[in-house]
């Protein structure tokens, strides 16, 4: 076994530890936090199936982002959409037999890892050249597009210009999901692939972009609106005791 | 007339180059001893102050949610930063929504993340240093908490938030703003935040009763602590007597009368107005909330109306049931809380009033949505009818309306430049520079239209407006109370 070999197996084990745990204890604080007011940015879903609604076009469409600015709209919205196109798309290294549908969805796959790149790019230039979003930005804020850039940069190469075993490479995932070590090929692109996605995991709970679970537990998207009909207290101020003793 | 230039009113509104640091100035008064000691804060700055800021926002993570979901999520996509009228009307760097957040973000990932303690530089993370605390002070202090970024941030992330868990945080070692905790300590020892006593209430409003009866010759009453009335209506005490509040107040008791509901104040709760909200601080909002629930117990009424006020609906509306719920005593068939428009609008659905439109007929009047109603808070039964509601009123009351420009408006209306505990003379600056957007939309339908007024429901926004509007070539007067347009129409016949 080379040392490439055990070395990503054991980058892979760990990164896919670190990415549960560590989203999943952040989820848990999220949930564990009571939201102690209903502040719902109004106007609001009256009922939970409109709030499911509301949700659904937040993670869908993005939609008070489109509200915001069509330039950031439409660059994120093409990253993300290329981004979980990719992602299904490699599903295809990860089982056996290919799912029929992760067949068709090969070539969008492919299209899609361009518009990801095209709007990493867009992304990274309103970074650097829009005034106000170069002053609100850290070097963490670079990197990370840099990071997401050279990913889909690395994968791409591999696709058109310098190819790997692929089969080799399927035949080592299945094995490490089996926790058996097949030999991995070592072409330098597809260690560098395989170092930066290992790398996004690992830091994904402790960056920015716990944005993807958070969306789900902002109160303002997430609560409804109706305080008048029902009284919200939270289990934590339920514990303490009720504002106010109903008299008479 | 001041120390600082108007912004000019321009064909469009732009977005201004970045001016860093030019607002850093702008700080309210520290609050004192006095004013800090009725509402449980430490009279000045402790000294162990850095460890004590740390802990509270550890603990405000732990006890909210939003606090702890918004710290985490930003991903500085910029979305917000050309969405606050204090931004617009400053061009200070630090006033684009994520630049305010960041300097609460900062902090938390510096004590409470790990990467902020390992590469502080790397992430934007900074020590909490007595220089980051004077930037708290003045640009905590420079949001109106009118959530319009809100309105577009991807992941709702809410600024107003994190203004009033900084604003808290100060208030804990002892930084905390003299007007709003001032104006606090007055609601709970005298009953309103303009420090109006029982018999000095009672006599302003037997002076309102005095003149309508001169203005129609009617006898309209403005009742104080009258037990087993119908309604107790919780009014923001600028509506005693301040220009062109007491007009709106004169207008719900013309409209009481009218429909036959008999209603009182309270000089127990003669506040509608809420500060406790601004300061980011439960437990004062929670006294203020208590005094309303004590007040309709005791007059044993059976339904609570609120007048026209912007954070005090939002308190009433989104908090109240929480605060001080529940409140099963009151009469099931109405909500509580209410607000005067629905109660006014549902009167004008039902024919109950008699209106004669032409009586408005000097005015061209617009709409401003105050920002607590539009994107806090509800009326009616369908979302949006914050918005329908009160046009609907307008309409029902005047022959000439005009809307502003859509997106200035409904949702996305821009805040006065005087809310959120800004409503005070040392931030005259600052309030004049954020009307800039409001005065652009403003000067649009005076140039279209021919609008002469600017109606609205919150008193912060009118006291704000009387104030700025000379500031931009308007007059003064050109504000008015919804409920005073209600009141110049309303056909005052004796009653059958």
């Amino acid at each position: 076994m080379s040392f490439a070999t055990v070395f990503f197996a054991l980058l892979f084990y760990a990164a896919t530890a670190i990415l549960l745990i560590g989203v999943g204890m952040r989820i848990v604080q999220y949930a564990r936090a009571p939201a102690p007011l209903k502040i719902p940015t109004t106007p609001a879903p009256t009922t939970r199936s409109g709030v499911a609604l509301r949700m659904a076009s937040e993670v869908v469409f993005f939609h008070s982002l489109f509200k915001a600015n069509k330039w950031i709209w439409i660059l994120g919205w093409a990253f993300h959409l290329g981004l979980l196109l990719v992602l299904l798309r490699h599903l295809r290294y990860f089982t056996e037999p290919v799912w029929t549908w992760v067949v068709l969805i090969q070539p969008f796959g492919i299209y899609a890892g361009f518009a990801m790149l095209a709007g990493l790019l867009g992304l990274w230039a309103r970074r650097l050249f829009v005034e106000r979003i170069r002053y609100i930005s850290s070097p963490s804020d670079h990197l990370m597009l840099i990071l997401l850039i050279a990913i889909a940069a690395s994968g791409l190469a591999m696709k058109y210009i310098w190819h790997t075993d692929i089969t080799a490479v399927k035949m080592y995932f299945l094995g490490l999901m089996r926790f058996e070590f097949h030999p991995l090929p070592t072409e330098p692109l597809l260690m560098v692939h395989l170092l930066l996605v290992a790398l996004l995991m690992i830091i994904f709970p402790i960056s920015k972009l716990l944005h993807a679970p958070g969306l789900f537990f902002s109160p303002t998207r997430n609560q409804a609106d109706d305080s008048r009909e029902r009284r919200h207290v939270t289990w934590v101020s339920a514990a303490e005791k009720p504002a106010a003793q109903t008299e008479r | 007339m001041a120390d600082f230039e108007t912004p000019e009113v321009k064909e469009y509104l732009e977005i201004p180059a970045l001016k860093q640091g030019v607002m850093s100035h702008s700080k309210p008064f520290v609050s004192k001893e006095q004013f800090q000691e009725p509402l449980g804060f430490p009279g000045e700055l402790v000294e162990n102050w850095q460890q004590v800021a740390v802990d509270k926002l550890g603990e405000l993570l732990k006890t909210n949610r939003g606090l702890r979901v918004f710290m985490d999520s930003c991903v500085k996509c910029g979305a917000c930063t050309d969405k606050c009228h204090y931004f617009l009307g400053t061009s200070d760097p630090r006033n684009m929504p994520v630049a305010r957040q960041d300097l609460l973000r900062g902090v938390y990932r510096r004590y409470h993340t790990l990467p902020g303690k390992l590469f502080p530089k790397l992430v934007g993370a900074m020590d909490l240093t007595e220089e980051v605390l004077d930037q708290w002070y003045s640009y905590f202090h420079q949001c109106s908490e009118c959530r319009r970024c809100s309105v577009y941030c991807p992941y709702g992330i809410d600024t107003a938030e994190v203004t009033m868990a900084t604003r808290d945080i100060m208030n804990a070692v002892g930084k905390g703003q003299k007007y709003s905790n001032e104006i606090i300590g007055k609601a709970f020892k005298i009953g309103n935040n303009l420090g109006l006593p029982e018999h000095a209430l009672a006599d302003t409003l037997e002076g309102l009763e005095e003149e309508v009866k001169e203005d129609t010759g009617v006898d309209v009453r403005y009742p104080l602590d009258e037990k087993g009335a119908e309604v107790l209506l919780v009014t923001p005490s600028a509506d005693f007597f301040a220009e062109p509040h007491v007009d709106g107040l004169i207008g719900y008791g013309k409209v009481f009368h009218q429909a036959g509901i008999s209603w009182t104040l309270s000089s127990h709760a003669s506040e509608a107005a809420n500060f406790g909200v601004f300061i980011g601080s439960m437990e004062n909002m929670k006294r203020i909330a208590m005094r309303i629930r004590e007040a309709a117990l005791d007059l044993g009424v059976k339904r609570i109306v609120f007048g026209e006020c912007g954070h005090a609906w939002r308190v009433a509306y989104s908090f109240l049931n929480t605060l001080a719920g529940p409140f099963d005593f009151l009469d099931p068939r109405y909500p509580v809380p209410q607000h005067i428009c629905e109660v006014t609008y549902d009167l004008i659905q039902r024919g109950a009033l008699t209106l004669d439109k032409s009586a408005n007929d000097h005015r061209r009047v617009t709409f401003h949505d105050s920002c607590n109603v539009a994107r806090a808070s509800r009326m009616g039964d369908i979302p949006g009818g914050q918005f329908v509601i009160p046009r609907e009123i307008i309409k029902a009351v005047c022959n000439h309306y005009y809307d502003m420009a859509p997106d200035t408006i409904g949702e996305a209306t821009y805040c006065c430049g005087g809310g959120g505990g800004l409503l005070t003379d040392d931030l005259m600056e600052l309030r004049v520079k954020g009307a800039l957007p409001r005065m652009q939309a403003l000067r649009e339908v005076t140039e279209e239209n021919g609008v002469t007024h600017l109606a609205a429901i919150c008193a912060i926004c009118k006291s704000q407006f009387s104030k700025v509007l000379p500031y931009y070539g308007f007059q003064m007067d050109q504000i008015v109370s919804v409920h005073q347009l209600v009141s110049d129409a309303i056909v005052m016949a004796p009653r059958q």
